[in-house]
């Protein structure tokens, strides 16, 4: 294949290929998705490949591969190692015979999650060893090498990039395609792979053991460096490595050390590194983890050194770092001027803020509009999930009340209906995170006799992630066609006692049917159907006439990025609009239509 | 060549495209690239940027200060990314706002007046003007980088990126691209960048 320009997505796919991975699984999520979907570009059915339903049934899959004694890897985004931690904490004491990598990107900001959490310090929770790359380059060999420490010491692995490393872009040199690996294949063993208190004993006094050892093994690995001499240290990691290069250049008078494994602390190299050292500057994102290790190694070896970091706010204390913040912790730390570079903005006018919305023709704005309009003069509580309708949020619209994590609005519309039996509870829930983690809290509603309205917004796709497929849609990840899945025969079969399936656009029908719905007793359902606009093309594009009396009635109520007012006209984008009609249905002069004087 | 290119915009409107063609082009030229994109949620209507990193080996987002060109595909996004820009950096912005739905009042005028009291290299171009003849707007990526390597403030060589261009767009928008692009180039020619 030659060199290739990829994403650090791409990267660690390629990685993982040239490691000779048998099955690769995980879940959608931003930033980890594309990793999955560059392996099904180049699969040609040598890997066992899937978008498994939800993290941790994706990890108990590989994990299971793995026992047999084929690579697997992983991948998913850092909360979605929350899901899959009940497998991560048995499998860490029982081990893996064939490399098990489990890649969890973490989202420093955050730019696109609920939470900052570490996943460095889920591999000291689960005392086994991570690996943090500082770039693609960097990932798509370390991924490699991951996977030779994982069978080394016979334990799944973690593999830590961030959002700049999994969407930054850079050349690699592609491997021919490699098959993957021969393996053995599962040999029954119960004293091995069956978890029973007396194994885990066992284990666990093996893996205190086994750590250090790892420790020391990493003290000589090639991702942890030290460059530079001097009195004063800065001890970095991932993408904050890169940012710190940025800034020192070829200063040298600056030691510079890279952690690539954070878990177990490859303490030896540390040493060796604070030999001569005074101070110490920790720049990472996220929690002070290589900070506190060096705090521990300063204590047991009773080392006078001043550390700085986030304990003592010299670093910053969330968010991500950029080659200028890091600028000013360094130049700070070592009582330096901070040279002000480039134009001075400081002055500029306000800005318009961007928050993201629903897409133009997104069906989503009319499912909400819908339930909205319904319950007019009605006390009704609206829980949102995880999705693309989390933005149902926004101004106008305005219908997420609540949004916790991926499955939550269901279990959160019983929790606030028997809090407050008068108001009609609503879960707003996607296709994909319904399959993920929607039907346990549809059968605990039924089980215990709450009240609600579960809102299936069943737009045929995983569509804030990027458009991946799963178990409703039809196609899976070995490009075949499967039985679809049928939402509204599962709630029937789990016992909703009325379920309609509608078409939001026919916004009329939609309304009756959530009034209807809201007098009904017990757990019901709508399904609004309608597929992802990203997924469809030809648009019948409508715009606005004469007759318009700048009412602004369908800026006021829906919001669709498409319509907007320029010289004082509303006017609708022709390059945006995706003619779903929702406007129309509301103008009350009838201003807005198509090119066929609908 | 060392050069720190930053395009801005705001989602849907092409900018992802554009930077790849920037750093495919650089490639084929022999040169080291790094770049890095706004995706997902931050995507939908959002303000984004591409950075793009060419001949560096550092980190995948540029410095303030150090951005040899922009291509702001929206006013006010420019100047919300104009901190990045060296003071005589190329600044070639599109003079049409998009306007969010929950600020309408904002002015794309009052955006264009300040950037030309701070840039010393300013080149404004209306995308609608420019992408008239190719019938839709879409096409305004391409044209911008066009006006770009037409400057002569890219380093970037035209046939390089027509090779790529070439390579990347589907066979049937090829033409409007290529027609696109060599709008592009004509207009940045205008302007003596060296
Ligand atoms: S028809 Fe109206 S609501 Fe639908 S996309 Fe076009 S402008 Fe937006
Ligand atoms: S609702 Fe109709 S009349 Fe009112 S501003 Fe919109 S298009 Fe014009």
């Amino acid at each position: 294949m030659g060199k290739e320009y990829v994403m650090g997505n791409g990267a660690i796919a390629f990685g993982a290929i040239a490691a000779g991975a048998g099955l690769v699984s995980g879940y959608p999520g931003t930033p980890s998705s594309e990793i999955i979907e560059t392996i099904e570009k180049y699969n040609d059915g040598g890997i066992h490949l899937e978008w498994s339903v939800n993290e941790k049934a994706a990890l108990e899959v590989a994990a299971a591969a793995a026992y047999a004694g084929m690579r697997t890897m992983v991948t998913m985004k850092q909360v979605g190692l929350n899901v899959a931690s009940d497998p991560l904490m048995s499998l860490a004491y029982v081990g893996v015979k064939g490399g098990m990598v489990i890649v969890v990107a973490d989202d420093p900001g955050p730019i696109s999650s609920q939470t900052e959490q570490d996943t460095r310090r889920f591999a000291g929770y689960a005392r086994i060893p991570v690996f943090d790359p500082v770039s693609p380059e960097d990932a798509y060999i370390m991924i490699q090498e991951a996977f030779d420490y994982s069978e080394k010491y016979g334990t799944p692995v973690l593999f830590r990039p961030t959002t700049r490393i999994c969407h930054g872009y850079a050349s690699i040199d592609v491997p021919q395609k490699v098959a993957a690996r021969a393996y053995e294949g599962f040999i029954k063993d119960s004293k091995k792979w069956v978890i029973f208190p007396r194994l885990s004993y066992l284990n666990h006094a093996m893996i205190e053991e086994r750590n250090p050892k790892i420790g020391k093994d990493f003290s000589t690995y090639r991702a942890n460096t030290c460059e530079g001499s001097g009195k004063t240290a800065i001890f970095t990691g991932g993408i904050s490595y890169a940012y710190v290069k940025d800034v020192l250049k070829d200063r040298t008078d600056i030691k510079l050390c890279k952690i690539g494994t954070p878990y177990p602390f490859p303490e030896d190299f540390a040493l060796e590194c604070l030999l001569g050292v005074e101070r110490v500057l920790c720049i990472e994102e996220l929690s002070p983890v290589i900070e506190e290790e060096i705090q521990k190694l300063a204590g047991i070896h009773g080392l006078n050194i001043e550390i700085c970091g986030k304990r003592t706010s010299d670093g910053i204390l969330s968010g991500e770092y950029s080659a200028d913040t890091a600028a000013q912790v360094i130049h700070k730390f070592m009582g330096e001027a901070d040279t002000e570079k480039g134009i001075d903005v400081t002055d500029a006018p306000k800005l318009p803020m961007r928050p993201p919305v629903l897409c133009a023709g997104c069906p989503h704005r009319a499912s909400f509009y819908a339930v909205k309009k319904a319950m007019a003069g009605r006390k009704a509580y609206f829980c949102g999930d995880i999705g693309c309708y989390t933005l149902g949020n926004a101004m106008p619209l305005d219908m997420v009340d609540t949004c916790l994590c991926m499955g939550a609005g269901i279990t959160m519309a019983q929790g606030l209906h028997w809090t407050d039996a008068d108001a009609v509870s609503f879960a707003f829930v996607g296709d994909s995170t319904f399959f993920a983690s929607g039907m346990t809290g549809v059968a605990n509603a039924i089980y215990n006799e709450a009240d609600m309205i579960l809102c299936v917004l069943d737009n045929s796709t995983t569509a804030m992630t990027g458009h991946q497929p799963h178990p409703g849609t039809g196609r899976n990840m070995m490009g075949d066609m499967v039985e679809k899945l049928n939402i509204e025969k599962i709630l029937s079969a789990m016992g909703v006692s009325a379920i309609e399936t509608v078409n939001p656009f026919a916004l009329e029908h939609a309304i009756n049917t959530v009034r209807k719905m809201a007098d009904i007793k017990g757990v019901k359902a709508i399904i609004f159907k309608a597929p992802c606009i990203a997924l469809e093309k030809n648009f019948n594009k409508l715009h606005i006439s004469e007759k318009c009396i700048s009412c602004k009635k369908c800026i006021r109520e829906i919001g669709c990025p498409a319509i907007s007012i320029i010289d004082e006209k509303v006017v609708i984008d022709e390059g945006l609009c995706t003619g779903c009609g929702l406007c129309a249905t509301l103008c009350p002069v009838s201003a807005i239509g198509g090119d066929d004087g609908e | 060549m060392n050069k720190d290119i930053l395009l801005c915009g705001v989602g849907g409107q092409g900018t992802v495209l554009a930077s790849k063609l920037i750093a495919a082009s650089a490639m084929a030229m022999g040169e080291t690239v790094h770049s890095a994109e706004t995706i997902g949620m931050a995507q939908r209507g959002g303000s984004v940027t591409s950075h793009v990193r060419i001949g560096a080996e550092g980190a995948p987002l540029i410095p303030k200060g150090e951005a040899a060109v922009m291509l702001a595909f929206e006013p006010a996004e420019a100047v919300r990314n104009l901190s990045y820009m060296k003071e005589d950096g190329v600044v070639i912005v599109n003079r049409i706002p998009v306007k969010p739905v929950t600020d309408s009042d904002y002015d794309g005028g009052v955006m264009i007046d300040y950037l030309k009291s701070k840039c010393k290299n300013l080149i404004v171009v209306d995308a609608e003007e420019l992408c008239r003849p190719f019938g839709s707007s879409k096409f305004f990526n391409v044209a911008i980088l066009g006006v770009a390597v037409g400057s002569g403030s890219t380093g970037l060589d035209r046939d390089k990126v027509l090779d790529e261009i070439e390579r990347t767009v589907p066979e049937r928008f090829l033409e409007a691209n290529r027609q696109a692009f060599l709008t592009g180039i004509q207009l940045g020619g205008n302007y003596g960048v060296k």
